[in-house]
């Protein structure tokens, strides 16, 4: 809700997400989708529309959307149909977009969100289908030129389309982190937002609590969560403006300026589209086997939902501990790794705080981590048989994540184990309080905080590395006695 | 200097020459490559390829005379400009394809070629194969090598096939290809007195064949005889994994079909098709091929196919909506013609204002309506259901019988000029074409005698889909029994 | 006319509108004896060929020809289609 100066608005907003789908040929050609090609190398002649060429479409790109589909919890419709949308633009070539208009291959599903506050909600995703991407147009090149680069033309795209169903900046953000982590899961988009594999148009509106939807406006391809975010908080205010004053918010296609932060209509004249679908006559009604859907529904993996509730009820960590863990895919995974056979809170601990923080430092994902599962599990084995104190063992991380090698060869190579001989102990401690007779004087007559200044210096005697639970179980002893 | 006899074979009889080297490749050619160039005033081809077609011809007599011929090493047939041929201009005579050379071949023609045919030239034709005329060609009208006798004035050969109708009737091709998508191929063949194949939809590969309406664009063979049709089919069919549309099926020897045998087969005759404006001659001519059919032992049965007077709106709804989406990549961008403008809009819109001729740009329009908010579920939907009816006609028909008889075209040959100011005159001369163009079954045209006027008429046998051996086989039958053996007021050779 | 011109991006002459109007008026008119077909229940055909979509592998089978790509191009420049700028 948002409190405007006539009173609170409520914020509409449905998200379609663009999702490239990871396959290796384009969806009705046998080009390349490779990222970051020379202009116009990854171009059939199907992709240029050349006379003659006619699409013929890719498996796998279907098998992704189904997957994508049953990740969605989404009916799979075992009829769907290609439509042609024509428009005119020069990125693409044959004057129309294959896609599906009338009957995708993915009808209606559901996205669960968890809020802040710890509740849940779930979002309606209206349809999924299959598009053709177009290609890329540059309008910095040259001062009275456009230039055209085919290269994306004709790639699989998996258009998402959630219901009206989201109320604020922050629940879009959230809602497409949750779809990227889906997607990844079921490896069907590489969610690459900065390499265009993730985009997304925004419908937003505004209306009072409890009232019909507004007029909406379109937010074109935005490119990261963060943007998202801000160009919906953008639009948000600038309709309440409009419709505290009285205006009507026109219906609009704008766009998204980083560099200012504000959304702008498009300056291309807004002419009536008329896309003028009709069933793509060079391809057939794509039709499904049954049997084929329930296996691809059998080999679907654990997705989000159902590995964080495993990771609450089979480790006992925190719903929002869990949720952290289960994001990516890979931490996930890294932390199963670790915490086999082990606390699996420590794990948990370990990979949340240390590991993410160097991570964070590096700019890298845990894919990339220097320090591996099986290196970070030998290093909580080692706290756990005594061999390295907690605060020992963040030293060792450091020096894992510094030079990659294995806690036990540092812990060899720099002597950190830990003191645990208890003749050892006492000896340092008589020797503390020898040297310090006169605070050990203080001390029995009645200044106790100077426990902590002898538990200091006998750590100091064995630098660092005296286990303190029997430190301090051996200098109580000794001052009782 | 070549041969003039040799322009006087069928396929059948150059093929078995050539096996019998009474004549090599290349003298065939030889004299075809002349023939090309003696019938230039018809303006049939576009784009002779003599030196080409020589070393086509200089190839298969190496494979001939090796032992290892191929099944139509070098017999001369002319391309429909329709089809892309690889470093070879093509225009679906159209502006807009200015200097277009294509970097591929269309699955078709490459089938021809691997089966040793010799490439004589690319045919003229309707613009983009939008007409039944040959009239709209931005490289001028095609002339039919027919006269009317006593009357010199200039016929059409039909359309939109009208180029290759005229080259194979005027000998100056063996056979030809052609492309049939509301009679394309069957009407100029009736007028030009040849034979016409439109196969089933999805027997002939559409890719590489620039397309005006997909549901409905069938590539097909021209041919002097039944036989010819039979083995250009061969050569040109076949399961092509690049069209998705192109049916998995085996290719039948289709010549095998030619058995001279129809006792028993029921012959249809649609009763409906007398109505639609057919002139008396036509009908008489149609009545006596029942007969033919009926002495060799076929049985007519009168069928009704109701839906008939609905094809023709139906199909000048679809045909035009398809190439109104096809024929937008005409876009000044990556080939054929630009006219530069100040913003792109304009660009686009002169370079196809100049590109398009005023029946391509009529049809566009025409499709663009049809399509548009507002109109698709009026139009271009419910043309699609009424497609479904005639589909089902036919489907009902087929239970009863195993083929149909039916004239070609409701008249003989037309001049040029004529029926050129109305538009709806001229899609009536597809009336009896275009339902099995909706239905995508095989039809094929076979001249079966002259109009009053000495101009050749044609009739046509439609098959179930799939079902070419039956069409051919019946098709043999009638032309043995019509026995067409009048020749056009030109043809090459003649006067040498 | 002037809209539907617009949407299949030809440039006709103003002087061609009305003609061409009246003549499609004509065959829209034509056209529009369908309406005395009753096709309730009858769903469109969706397609001639009665066989199912063929599928292709996920292989890359095609590109890498740039040359080709651009060869037939009235206008390029470094590796690239040109067409006048284009406004968002």
């Amino acid at each position: 809700m948002i409190e405007g100066a006539t009173g609170p608005w409520e914020a509409v907003i449905g998200l379609e997400v663009h999702a490239q789908v990871v396959s290796k040929a384009k969806l009705f050609s046998g080009a390349a989708t490779d990222f970051g090609a020379e202009p116009n190398s990854q171009v059939s002649l199907v992709d240029a529309a050349f006379p003659g060429m006619l699409p013929v479409i890719n498996r796998f790109c279907v098998e992704l959307a189904v997957k994508t589909g049953l990740g969605l919890e989404a009916e799979i419709r075992l009829e769907s149909v290609f439509d042609r949308k024509n428009y005119f633009y020069p990125d693409l070539p044959p004057g129309y977009q294959i896609s599906q208009y009338q009957q995708p291959v993915v009808g209606r599903g559901k996205l669960t969100l968890d809020m802040s506050d710890g509740t849940v909600r779930e979002i309606g995703i209206t349809r999924v289908h299959l598009e053709q991407d177009a290609g890329k147009s540059l309008h910095d090149q040259h001062p009275s030129l456009s230039y055209v680069d085919l290269n994306r033309a004709g790639i699989a795209l998996m258009e998402i389309v959630s219901e009206p169903d989201l109320r604020s900046a922050e629940e879009a953000g959230l809602y497409l982190r949750k779809l990227r982590s889906i997607l990844r899961y079921l490896g069907t988009c590489d969610g690459n937002m900065e390499e265009g594999s993730l985009r997304c148009d925004c419908n937003v509106s505004m209306r009072r609590p409890g009232e019909p939807y507004g007029t909406r406006c379109e937010i074109k391809n935005l490119n990261s969560v963060r943007y998202v975010m801000q160009a919906i908080e953008y639009e948000g205010r600038r309709q309440i403006e409009i419709l505290e004053k009285g205006g009507a918010i026109e219906q609009q296609t704008r766009l998204f300026d980083v560099a200012r932060g504000i959304t702008r209509s498009m300056r291309s004249k807004e002419e009536a589209h008329d896309y003028r679908y009709f069933p793509d006559p060079d391809l057939l009604p794509l039709v499904l086997d049954p049997g084929w859907v329930a296996r691809l529904r059998a080999e679907l993996p654990e997705l989000p939902d159902a590995k964080k509730a495993r990771f609450v009820s089979q480790y006992g960590l925190s719903p929002d501990d869990a949720g952290v863990l289960v994001a990516e895919k890979e931490t996930a995974l890294f932390f199963e790794r670790v915490a086999t056979g082990r606390d699996p809170k420590a794990a948990a601990h370990w990979i949340m705080g240390d590991l993410f923080g160097a991570l964070n430092r590096f700019g890298i994902g845990i894919e990339a981590s220097p320090v591996s599962a099986e290196q970070l599990g030998a290093l909580i084995d080692l706290i756990a048989d005594g061999t390295l104190s907690s605060r020992l063992a963040k030293d060792v991380f450091a020096e894992m994540v510094a030079t990659r090698a294995h806690p036990a060869s540092i812990v060899e190579a720099k002597g950190l184990r830990q003191v645990t001989d208890q003749g050892e102990i006492a000896a340092a401690i008589d020797a503390v309080l020898a040297a310090n007779s006169d605070k050990f004087a203080e001390y029995r007559a009645g200044r106790d905080k100077l426990y902590g200044f002898f538990v200091g210096q006998i750590m100091r005697a064995t630098a660092g590395k005296a286990n303190p639970a029997l430190v301090n179980r051996l200098l109580k002893e000794k001052l009782a006695q | 200097m070549s041969d003039p006899s040799l322009l006087a074979l069928t396929l059948a009889e150059a093929r078995d020459g050539l096996a019998r080297k009474s004549f090599s490749a290349r003298e065939l050619t030889a004299a075809y490559n002349d023939a090309v160039s003696e019938i230039e005033p018809l303006n049939a081809y576009i784009t002779p390829t003599p030196e080409r077609a020589l070393e086509m011809a200089g190839a298969a007599d190496r494979r001939l005379a090796k032992g290892n011929a191929l099944p139509l090493d070098g017999i001369p047939i002319a391309v429909k400009d329709l089809y892309c041929t690889k470093g070879v201009l093509t225009t679906a005579a159209s502006h807009i394809l200015d200097r277009f050379c294509p970097p591929y071949e269309s699955t078709v023609t490459e089938k021809l070629w691997h089966s040793g045919a010799v490439m004589l030239g690319k045919t003229n034709l309707d613009e983009f194969a939008m007409g039944s005329s040959s009239t709209t060609s931005f490289y001028g009208p095609v002339e039919s090598p027919w006269r009317r006798p006593g009357d010199n004035r200039p016929l059409v050969p039909g359309g939109s096939s009208g180029g290759s109708a005229a080259a194979v009737a005027a000998r100056a091709a063996v056979a030809a290809t052609g492309t049939d998508t509301g009679g394309s191929i069957r009407q100029p063949a009736s007028y030009c007195g040849i034979v016409g194949l439109k196969p089933t939809y999805g027997r002939c590969s559409r890719w590489g064949v620039v397309a005006f309406a997909s549901s409905l664009d069938h590539p097909g063979p021209m041919t002097r005889t039944v036989r010819d049709a039979a083995i250009m089919l061969h050569a040109m069919a076949g399961h092509d994994p690049r069209d998705s549309t192109s049916a998995p099926l085996p290719v039948p020897d289709f010549e095998a079909a030619l058995t001279g045998d129809i006792r028993g087969l029921r012959v249809g005759i649609p009763k409906e098709y007398r109505a639609e404006g057919m002139s008396a001659e036509i009908e008489a001519i149609w009545q006596q091929g029942a007969n033919w059919l009926q002495g060799a032992g076929a049985d007519p049965v009168e069928i009704s196919l109701p839906m008939t007077k609905y094809a023709l709106p139906t199909y000048y709804i679809i045909a035009p909506a398809e190439a109104s989406s096809n024929l937008a990549r005409y876009d000044g961008v990556r080939f054929g013609l630009r006219v530069e403008g100040d913003s792109l809009d304009e660009m686009y819109e002169l370079t196809r204002a100049a590109g398009f001729g005023p029946e391509v740009r009529r049809r566009i329009l025409v499709g663009t309506y049809v399509l548009s908010a507002g109109y698709y579920d009026d139009y271009y939907l419910k043309a699609q259901r009424v497609r479904s009816l005639i589909a089902r006609d036919f489907a009902a028909a087929f239970e009863r019988v195993d083929c149909i008889l039916a004239p070609t075209a409701p008249s003989a040959a037309f001049a040029i000029g004529e029926n050129s100011d109305d538009p709806i005159a001229m899609y009536l001369n597809d009336v009896f074409t275009v339902p099995s163009s909706l239905a995508g079954l095989p039809a094929i045209s076979v001249p079966a005698g002259l109009s009053r006027d000495g101009l050749p008429v044609g009739l046509q046998i439609i098959g179930r889909a799939f079902d070419e051996e039956t069409v051919l086989r019946i098709a043999y039958v009638l032309e043995s029994a019509a026995q067409f053996r009048q020749v056009p007021s030109f043809v090459a050779g003649d006067r040498r | 006319m002037a809209r539907i011109a617009t949407l299949a991006r030809i440039k006709l002459p103003e002087a061609e509108w009305e003609p061409l109007a009246n003549e499609l008026a004509r065959i829209l008119t034509w056209m529009e004896q369908l309406n005395e077909v009753d096709t309730s229940g009858i769903a469109p055909m969706t397609s001639v060929a009665a066989a199912r979509l063929p599928m292709r592998e996920d292989r890359v089978t095609e590109g890498g020809g740039r040359e080709e790509i651009l060869a037939n191009a009235p206008r390029t420049a470094r590796g690239f289609f040109v067409v006048p700028k284009v406004v968002e």
